[in-house]
């Protein structure tokens, strides 16, 4: 970080064992270095990204390692330092925000400032609601307000205390993508200022692909990858990442021939005769590989669709239909087996049942390419 | 109607105190955890199940002149606390305590734990939390613990009767009054008193309901935001 002296980052090395009441003790065994700038933490539920941030900040004390912000230790289980959550100035956005419902948008954002006099507290927290915009939302109270302005309300009160390190627990779920867009420029118009290490907790490969700048991926408790997103998430993809990125579909292929100019290649599935188009990838013709589809991404057709800018269309057959609370788990076999997601309404409008035929549509884009 | 105000008088000191003594104590029953929490817990129960004379009783021989509170007391202030006011103030005060500091454990324990979180990631201490997220979103449980211990209080009959004695103007309560008018088969002014007991707690009590729903809305901050 030579030459950047404004510029913090955050290190660490955690150890922690966590026993539950059914056997299975859950470890988080941690090594990261952190620099100025958005670095998204992914991984599934369970995989011990919330409880990552809840020791950084001082809320759940590690059983054994170290936490640094730049040059200060706030933890370090050898020498007994483990300085309190309010004296750590590490900023942390919880996923379910934690806005005082008894205070007003302004209040909530003075609550970090206490001590400061009355004009600087003013001018800093008139700066803040207008980088977050929500200016016009001074005198309203969270339960009065939307969620996109509580976001925003709670992005400003825990900036607003010039925090050396954000940690944000899934701050943005639950809003529209251009929604997000905007509050993610906003903030990071902040931190062009500020240069601190932003630590962004989520499970959904959207985000990571509109944040990312640098992603750590966890898996039960474990670091198991980390770099820029297309890298590590892209390229040579492992199978456990798309595992933990939900991908129901997991199909062996062989690759049949590269179209270079056209950014995709041909691969046969399994033993089967069926051929797909997918996005191309390091790989040579004959080779095996895995491609990873969502079930959600594939669309059934009764008939032979026409005009249509998918590319890949197998012929099927139903095999079974399951229904999953709100939605329709359809097997379908097609040369190999398929897993996809339909709602009730359109099983009712298609009149599927099992032994019906079926068309598989896939775009090129939802299949995903994992190395062996 | 000397006895009312006594028993006023008496509520509203036991009231105050327990205010006092039930914010540190339920605020430790709610957040922290330590091994003989569950004794303390019991302990603070205890007069929800306990007979009041089996407690007067108690109360009374640790006030009597052999007793350690009563023999503190001769020795610090020259004369004793059984039959006394003060005695009454003590003895009430264990007598009514789970009233008070039940309603506050629970509705500190209501609280999202996320907003202590948050509010110590802010960098508040544990006494500006309590002050400034704790207290004003427990304004129902205070004036519940308040009401209920008020209420309480002016309601005890046992207690007062074991420890108090029956003396005019320090420790007949409204209670032993009507209880000595019935003796005297003086009833007419029994039902008058009693009747003022009544209405009295009727009136206090649905106070408390009345608060409990309207502060959903917010209607009214008795603690200012600031």
């Amino acid at each position: 970080m030579a030459g950047e002296i404004n510029a913090v980052a955050l290190s660490l090395c955690i150890r922690m064992e966590r026993r539950t009441r059914n056997a299975a003790s859950f470890v988080l065994d941690v090594s990261l270095e952190i620099p100025p700038g958005i670095t998204i933490l992914f991984g599934t539920s369970g995989a011990g990204k919330s409880t990552l941030l809840d020791c950084i900040a001082g809320l759940v004390r590690p059983d054994a390692g170290q936490i640094n912000i730049d040059d200060a230790t706030v933890f370090d289980s050898e020498n007994h330092v483990n300085v309190p959550p309010q004296h750590r100035r590490i900023a942390y956005v919880f996923q379910s925000l934690a806005l005082f419902p008894h205070m007003t948008a302004e209040e909530n954002v003075a609550y970090g400032l206490p001590h400061l006099p009355t004009d600087q507290r003013s001018a800093r927290i008139a700066e803040v609601l207008q980088a977050f915009r929500v200016e016009n939302l001074r005198r309203r109270r969270p339960a009065e307000i939307s969620g996109g302005e509580k976001q925003r309300v709670a992005l400003a009160r825990s900036l607003v205390t010039l925090p050396r390190v954000l940690l944000l627990d899934e701050p943005l779920t639950g809003l529209d993508a251009e929604l997000k867009a905007s509050i993610v420029d906003d903030l990071r118009a902040w931190n062009a200022a500020q240069k601190i290490p932003v630590l962004y907790v989520t499970h959904t490969r959207e985000e990571v692909d509109a944040l990312g700048e640098r992603v750590v991926v966890l898996d039960r408790g474990h670091v198991i990858n980390q770099g820029a997103p297309h890298e590590v998430l892209d390229a040579p993809r492992r199978k456990k990442l798309a595992q933990a990125a939900g991908f129901e579909n997991l199909l062996d292929a062989t690759v049949v021939e590269l179209r270079e100019i056209d950014g995709v290649m041909r691969v046969r599935l399994a033993e089967s005769s069926s051929e797909i188009e997918v996005p191309l990838g390091y790989a040579a013709p004959n080779d095996r590989v895995k491609i990873a589809i969502r079930a959600g991404d594939i669309l059934l057709a009764t008939q032979y669709p026409v005009g249509l800018s998918a590319r890949n269309i197998l012929a099927g057959k139903i095999v079974s239909l399951e229904p999953r609370g709100s939605m329709v788990v359809a097997r379908v076999q097609a040369g190999v087996s398929f897993t996809a997601h339909v709602t009730p309404g359109a099983t009712r409008a298609l009149e599927l049942t099992a032994g019906k035929p079926v068309w598989i549509v896939l775009k090129t884009h939802s299949c995903h390419l994992l190395s062996e | 109607m000397q006895s009312l105000l006594l028993s006023i008088r008496l509520a509203a000191c036991v009231s105050a105190i327990l205010f006092v003594v039930g914010l540190p104590l339920a605020y430790g029953l709610a957040y922290t955890r330590w091994r003989g929490k569950f004794l303390v817990e019991s302990i603070v129960a205890l007069p929800l199940v306990l007979p009041p004379t089996v407690l007067g009783f108690y109360a009374l021989v640790a006030m009597g002149t052999q007793g350690p509170l009563g023999r503190f007391w001769q020795a610090t202030f020259g004369h004793g606390l059984a039959f006394t006011f003060t005695g009454l103030v003590f003895a009430s005060v264990i007598y009514s305590l789970p009233f008070a500091v039940q309603p506050l454990i629970a509705s500190f324990e209501s609280i999202d734990h996320k907003l202590l979180d948050a509010s110590a990631v802010l960098g508040a201490d544990a006494l500006r939390t309590f002050r400034r997220v704790i207290l004003p979103m427990s304004t129902p449980g205070v004036v519940t613990a308040l009401v209920l211990s008020f209420a309480h209080t002016l309601g005890e009959f046992g207690v007062v009767l074991m420890v108090g004695g029956n003396l005019p103007g320090s420790t007949r309560t409204i209670s032993i009054d009507v209880y000595d008018h019935v003796q005297s088969l003086e009833y007419a002014e029994a039902n008058r008193l009693a009747l003022i007991l009544l209405a009295f707690s009727f009136v206090v009590l649905s106070i408390v309901y009345a608060v409990n729903r309207r502060i959903g809305r917010r209607v009214w901050a008795p603690w200012p935001a600031k």
